[in-house]
């Protein structure tokens, strides 16, 4: 089995967010960079398919030169070979377009992206990408077994869970489920080291269109300060969010 | 050429998500000057989403459509788009619709815009407002294809009533085996109990409650006040809760109108995930909680006191309003 995970390098959780260029780009400035959450579940579950059934995994991403400590982070963590595509991800079409090229040429059997990007949150890269290429898709992916040419799987929904059935090639969304946190693996000294030989492809892209482009960015305006109610007056707190939020 | 509406239901039945939509696609519509229509599927009485502007209905009813498949929707949206030679999408932020707008967007090579939270800051260019960073910023997002995909954010622009009487015209989609080759085998859902992504109030416990046996407190409010339960990420790790129950920026997205926060410090990424409620109550022991600057009103004191005794008045307030 041949997997490619795709991964999106984010601003760690903890990163302030601010905005440059009269707020028309998003200031990197002190910012650590990592491996998008949801994409670092669905590496780990790559990773126990290669142990546990013998796949091979190659990671991509699409994005500028200052992206590789992360995809190198990918590859001490256990990848085969990692491809980058050496163009700013500036919207979600432009992205799917990309990948779709690379996973043509590749003849993978399952792609493992992530439910969303942490930083502009547009949840549709994975979907996109099932559309250009005719693959199956399962988004919201909180687990994956495949067995053959056949993949069980089950989906977060609202309210609830489905178990779904179908066939490779796959494409998933995937997130927390397909692993839990306690198996994330941080890389090792031997990983890192085994990390500097393996094969970076650095590929140009190809031409795409656009769906979308950020013109300009805001902050949320500051809010108000809290108020307090005394905790042995909880009827105020009632009154408060009666008459005055008009919530309840 | 009209603003196209894919309006949800569930068991025939428009889910609160149909109705936001509805009224965002009207208020485009306005600044458009055009007109609204919808596509339903197996919505029992679609004429109902006529009392938010729509005009036109394309109403299908397919029995294999009656068990959501994301590519199966998305196939006869694709077909309902090209019918009505329609441009701009609007769907909403519901699970199953973010799945489906994904494929939508691939196969019409459609710009889509996400977690859009006010109408379009201008129509010609076509420029929308959305949540980025989870929460932590907006983004002024440009539309720069043919064919445009608006998904509107869950309880962020509202429902507004414009009464018309549709005209309802049935839609019969050329749906083949290969659009449901992603095949459902069985459904684990709670019924009957709000879930986070539909629910005005949600109530969510931290770490502060000590263990999974004192939850009974928390779904008893939740109980009282018709709302969903949460958890933060901690709590599900620890399997009190499960994970269905973690929200935040790694968990579900909560943009509820009331978020009561019981026992949870309010770490950076629990807020960016919470932060898009409309209104947010804190209770907490320690006055120093950074949770006491993200919310509107808090309450310092321990959950296990204070938390008995907003059920007891709720009760009382709630059996004098009823
Ligand atoms: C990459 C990454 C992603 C993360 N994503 C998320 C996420 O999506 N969601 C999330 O929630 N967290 C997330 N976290 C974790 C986050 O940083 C915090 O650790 C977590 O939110 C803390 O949970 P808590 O508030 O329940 O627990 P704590 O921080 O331990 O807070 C417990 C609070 O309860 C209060 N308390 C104690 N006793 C009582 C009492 N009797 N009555 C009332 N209050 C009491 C305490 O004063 C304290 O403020 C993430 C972390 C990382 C590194
Ligand atoms: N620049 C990128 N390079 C590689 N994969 C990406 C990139 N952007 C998004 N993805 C993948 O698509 C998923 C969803 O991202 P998004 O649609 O941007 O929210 C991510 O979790 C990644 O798996």
């Amino acid at each position: 089995m041949k997997i490619l995970v795709c991964i999106s390098n984010v601003p760690d959780t903890t990163s302030k967010i601010n905005f440059t260029e009269g707020d028309t780009k998003f200031d990197t400035n002190g910012v650590q960079f990592v491996i998008n959450p949801n994409d670092e579940f669905g590496l780990t579950r790559a990773m126990w398919f290669k142990e546990k059934q013998g796949a091979t995994i190659h990671v991509a991403t699409v994005g500028g030169p200052a992206v590789e400590p992360t995809i190198r982070k990918a590859l001490a963590i256990g990848a085969d070979e990692a491809v980058r595509i050496n163009a700013e991800p500036t919207d979600g079409l432009f992205v799917a377009q990309q990948l779709a090229e690379i996973i043509k040429t590749g003849a993978y059997d399952l792609i493992i992206a992530g439910r969303e990007s942490i930083d502009y949150n547009g949840g549709m890269v994975p979907g996109m990408i099932s559309a250009i290429l005719n693959f199956n898709f399962i988004n919201t992916c909180i687990g994956l077994e495949i067995e053959g040419n056949t993949a069980t799987a089950i989906r977060e929904i609202d309210g609830g869970k489905e178990n779904i059935s179908t066939t490779l090639p796959l494409i998933i969304g995937g997130q927390k489920g397909l692993v839990e946190e306690s198996d994330l693996r941080i890389p090792n000294m031997r990983g890192i080291m085994m990390a500097r030989q393996k094969k970076l492809n650095v590929l140009e892209p190809v031409e795409t269109n656009h769906g979308t482009e950020d013109i300009k960015f805001e902050k949320p305006a500051a809010k108000g300060a809290v108020k307090l109610v005394e905790a042995d007056n909880i009827s105020h707190l009632i009154d408060l969010l009666h008459n005055e939020a008009k919530v309840i | 050429m009209s603003v196209l509406v894919y309006t949800e239901s569930d068991n025939g039945k428009f889910k609160k998500n149909a109705f936001e939509a509805a009224s965002y696609a009207y208020k485009l519509a306005e600044q458009l000057s055009t007109s609204v229509t919808t596509i339903t599927i197996n919505a029992s009485d679609s004429e109902e989403i006529g009392t938010y502007g729509v005009s036109k209905i394309l109403k299908v009813t397919n029995d294999k459509l009656s068990i959501f498949n994301a590519k199966a929707v998305a196939t006869v949206i694709a077909q309902a788009v090209e019918n009505e030679g329609a441009s701009t999408i609007v769907v909403s932020s519901s699970t199953d619709t973010k799945y489906m707008a994904s494929i939508l967007a691939g196969l019409l090579k459609a710009g889509y815009c996400t977690n859009v939270v006010a109408p379009p800051l201008s129509t010609n260019p076509l420029v929308v407002k959305r949540t980025a960073f989870s929460n932590k910023g907006f983004a002024h997002t440009q539309f720069k294809t043919d064919i445009n995909i608006i998904g509107v954010s869950s309880n962020a622009y509202g429902i507004f009533e414009n009464k018309v009487s549709p005209e309802v015209e049935n839609f019969e989609p050329n749906l083949t085996d290969s659009d449901f080759s992603v095949q459902s085998v069985n459904i684990d859902k709670v019924v009957g109990k709000a879930t986070i992504a539909d629910a005005d109030i949600v109530v969510s416990g931290g770490r502060g409650l000590k263990g999974p046996e004192n939850w009974g407190m928390i779904e008893e409010l939740a109980e009282v006040l018709g709302a969903a339960t949460a958890c933060s990420k901690p709590v599900s790790d620890m399997g009190w809760r499960s994970h269905s129950e973690h929200v935040g920026q790694t968990g579900k997205p909560v943009a509820s109108n009331l978020y009561i926060a019981i026992g949870i410090s309010g770490a950076i990424q629990h807020l960016a995930g919470i932060n898009a409620s409309k209104v947010k109550v804190v209770i907490n022991t320690d006055p120093e909680a950074p949770f006491f600057k993200a919310a509107d009103y808090g309450i310092v004191g321990d959950a296990f006191e204070v938390v008995p005794e907003l059920i007891e008045k709720l009760k009382e307030f709630k059996a004098q309003n009823a």
